[in-house]
């Protein structure tokens, strides 16, 4: 199923991406922050892209946990690597964005300080997977957990403590206070998701190949 | 005496305190009338963003590639190996 969409679908997201610098182009200019602003729009779907494959890190951890499913631990470090990288980018951009609108490249506030730690929970995660030894996997898969865990301390922190991130309202009153901002931030949603499930596809073949060699090597052997 | 002299002290402070305090500031406010040298360019920080954004992408996408492509020749090799064992035997 997913062979015969993949090509397709790295066409549409091609397609999609060649169009999103246009339509963030066309999006009038911010009041407040003008020009600065159009970082937002990549900026907020990391996140939302982010979110999506920390939970399907946290669930693929628990099923493997807790079945021993080795599909299921395909899935969760194939999306505990793009963990790391969507993460990477969310902080890198945001950093770009405060030095515009805060002065400064950072800021140790609830917010970006608690995005850093979730981006070092899941960098741990694949380090244990690296260098663990045998059964690193189990230990591995707790953290995929408990990463997921903290995912929602992070969304929540703007309204919970006092940061200089707006608060998490912001976003959802977005469309009514500048719905041409907000139509630009669904389409980028959408294909940051696109590219989480290509890349999260490839991540999770090159682990299928790897257990195939694994039981080529063990045929071999025997 | 001392007792509302106190008081009417404190009452004074109490309002100018009310008075020289600022209102709270809910979200960003810009800085406007900033002399031209203490301005940050905006577009290099945009451009940088997405530009940052390409890079990792294709690096990623990149070492994707590699690691199936090296996999696969070992798939290969010990294919071949095998083939070779069964021909022996």
């Amino acid at each position: 199923m997913m062979k015969k969409i993949f090509v397709p679908l790295v066409v549409v997201a091609a397609a999609v991406f060649a169009y999103a610098p246009v339509a963030i182009n066309n999006v009038p200019l911010e009041s407040t922050m003008l020009l600065v602003q159009k970082i937002f729009y990549f900026h907020m779907a990391t996140w939302i892209a982010l979110t999506a494959v920390i939970a399907v890190c946290g669930v693929a951890s628990a099923i493997y946990l807790f079945k021993g499913s080795p599909i299921a631990d395909w899935y969760a470090v194939a999306s505990a690597e793009l963990c790391v990288i969507f993460g990477v980018f969310g902080l890198f951009s945001g950093s770009l964005w405060g030095r515009k609108a805060w002065g400064v490249w950072w800021q140790w506030d609830a917010r970006v300080t608690m995005a850093t730690m979730l981006v070092l929970v899941f960098l741990g995660y694949l380090m244990v997977r690296k260098y663990g030894g045998p059964g690193s996997e189990k230990l591995a898969a707790a953290m995929g957990i408990f990463g997921a865990a903290t995912a929602p301390f992070v969304y929540k922190s703007t309204d919970w403590w006092r940061t200089i991130h707006p608060p998490t309202s912001v976003v959802r009153t977005l469309g009514e206070k500048f719905p041409a901002a907000w139509d630009v931030v669904i389409y980028c949603s959408v294909a940051f998701l696109i590219l989480v499930v290509l890349l999260l596809t490839a991540r999770v073949r090159l682990e299928a190949l790897r257990a195939e060699l694994d039981r080529m090597y063990l045929a071999l052997e025997d | 005496m001392v007792r509302r002299a106190l008081s009417a002290c404190l009452s004074v402070a109490l309002f100018s305190v009310s008075l020289l305090a600022q209102p709270g500031q809910d979200g960003f406010v810009q800085v406007t009338g900033a002399p031209p040298g203490e301005q940050i360019p905006a577009a290099p920080l945009v451009i940088s963003s997405y530009a940052f954004f390409l890079v990792l992408l294709f690096i990623y996408l990149w070492t994707i590639w590699r690691r199936i492509g090296k996999v696969e020749a070992d798939m290969r090799s010990l294919e071949r190996r095998q083939s070779e064992g069964g021909q022996r035997r």
